[in-house]
């Protein structure tokens, strides 16, 4: 029998991960947190996640930094800031839960074929070569690599889209990408 | 008053009808909107999930040839997506030096400069702010008798900073709408999250979300739904048919205030790409009317 540690002894937390946590935009306030859930019950999308805002930011603080970055929560994070606008305590948690994605994609511990991470990833690639998005081709991409069974439920989809003149899959670009580039390039971590 | 204007990619694209009516409401009242030269994406929820410093260099990009071609104008941004983001980017610039310092470099490697001075501001703001309720009264010329709408807000236009309404019950659209002639219906949902990208990355949980907003707004007897911003637009118009069979049928059309707008100022449908829709809000339209003459 395989038998899992499903608590954490007091060692095993990572004060450098609450330290980094706090360190980021909008992480400087957790400490503040009085565990009221208010963020948990305003959060449209709590029921889908396998911990709570409340908790997540209880744990980020405590130091459970694996159990944060491998949650599901933080890729179901819409960016909707209702838990941000509500919270007593003024604590971003929308932004707690952009340095904690951040994090997780820095340390490669993202759910590799989860499409919200893939899509992020996917996004930031066709940004950094055209300067601008195409949402159909993004969306065909996403599909493609983590569900393409839903390319077949969503053909009718795709119909609709060319009818109405809303479906296109020329890449459009920026005229001036040295320009971008060299904004992009040589800021923050290197590529 | 002269505007600069950031479409973004989405008015490009899947969101044209929105582009069509705003460019269309504008140019009907006489107030100019100015395509920034060259913009480029302005890196959304995406982008700063990867990587937050190059986020708001990418978006402070457009802001910076903004204030560079119109110096005195405020910039205009339908998108909700690209409102907040942008936004950020000027008050995140404003509250960390550290921040501040690195988009400055970034933006100099490429020649420009950037002093913070463009307000970013949602054509609703602009709408009812600088034109005004009278204004708009006066431009109504086909009163939308009748019409029972439901105000969809969405999140980003109203979070995290309130510039122009309350952040879970504004009331802009609202007070537009009954300007125009048309009933209000009493929406609580007005400011819930529609799932973003969710019904893209997951389904099970983004289908559910449109469904629960659709059916809402037929609860409350709506005719129709307005919204703000071209990602609600799409999930709420173009997921519906898939929501439908997934959890029961419901026939909500989705449409963009600015479309109303224009209606309501005798502008075509045709012309407000009323026929970009796919759950079509012409029929609710229309017995609207009807209901009205009667
Ligand atoms: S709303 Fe704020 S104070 Fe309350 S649990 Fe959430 S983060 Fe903590
Ligand atoms: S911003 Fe994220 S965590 Fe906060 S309420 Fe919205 S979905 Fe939930």
């Amino acid at each position: 029998m395989n038998i899992k540690q499903s608590i954490r002894y007091d060692s095993e937390r990572s004060n450098e991960f609450t330290k980094e946590v706090m360190a980021r935009p909008g992480g400087e306030m957790i400490q503040a947190c009085i565990q009221c859930g208010t963020c948990s019950g305003v959060c449209p999308m709590s029921n889908y996640m396998d911990r709570t805002p409340r908790q997540i930011i209880y744990m980020a603080r405590e130091g459970f930094g694996d159990e944060v970055l491998r949650s599901r929560t933080i890729w179901m994070c819409t960016s909707c800031y209702a838990c941000t606008v509500e919270c007593p305590r003024g604590i971003k948690i929308t932004d707690v839960m952009y340095a904690l994605k951040r994090m997780a994609m820095e340390r490669g511990t993202y759910p590799q074929r989860f499409p919200t991470s893939t899509m992020a990833r996917d996004f930031f690639n066709m940004v950094r070569k055209n300067g601008r998005i195409n949402e159909s081709r993004l969306g065909f991409l996403v599909f493609l690599k983590t569900n393409w069974m839903r390319l077949l439920t969503s053909a009718g989809l795709g119909l609709d889209l060319i009818k109405t003149g809303r479906f296109s899959l020329k890449q459009e670009q920026i005229k001036s990408k040295n320009e971008l580039n060299s904004i992009l390039s040589g800021n923050g971590r290197p590529e | 008053m002269q505007y600069s204007y950031y479409p973004g990619c989405s008015l490009k694209g899947s969101g044209r009808a929105y582009e069509e009516s705003v460019l269309a409401v504008f140019d009907h009242l006489g107030i100019e909107l100015k395509e920034i030269d060259d913009w480029n994406c302005c890196g959304a929820t995406a982008y700063m999930s990867v990587d937050e410093r190059r986020s708001f260099a990418l978006a402070a990009r457009n802001l910076a040839i903004s204030e560079r071609d119109m110096p005195e104008s405020p910039m205009v941004v339908p998108c909700s997506g690209c409102y907040v983001t942008l936004n950020k980017t000027c008050h995140v610039v404003k509250d960390y030096p550290a921040i501040k310092d690195d988009v400055t470099k970034a933006l100099d490697r490429a020649g420009l400069k950037w002093k913070n001075q463009v307000p970013v501001r949602h054509p609703l703001d602009v709408l009812m702010q600088d034109v005004g309720l009278d204004r708009i009264k006066e431009a109504v010329v086909k009163p939308l008798k009748g019409l029972k709408i439901a105000p969809y807000y969405g999140c980003q236009i109203v979070r995290p900073y309130a510039e122009f309404d309350h952040q879970i019950h504004p009331t802009s659209m609202d007070r537009m709408f009954e300007a125009l002639g048309a009933t209000v219906v009493h929406y609580p949902l007005k400011t819930k999250c529609c799932g973003g990208s969710m019904t893209g990355t997951a389904p099970e949980v983004g289908l559910r979300l449109v469904y629960l907003l659709l059916k809402e707004a037929a609860k409350r007897e709506a005719d129709l739904m307005a919204t703000v911003c071209p990602l609600c637009q799409f999930n709420l118009d173009a997921f519906a048919k898939e929501a439908a069979r997934a959890y029961g049928p419901v026939n909500m059309p989705v449409i963009y205030f600015t479309q109303l707008l224009g209606l309501a100022m005798g502008l075509s449908e045709e012309k407000l790409g009323l026929q970009r829709n796919i759950i079509s809000a012409k029929n609710a339209l229309k017995g609207a009317a009807a209901a009205a003459a009667r």
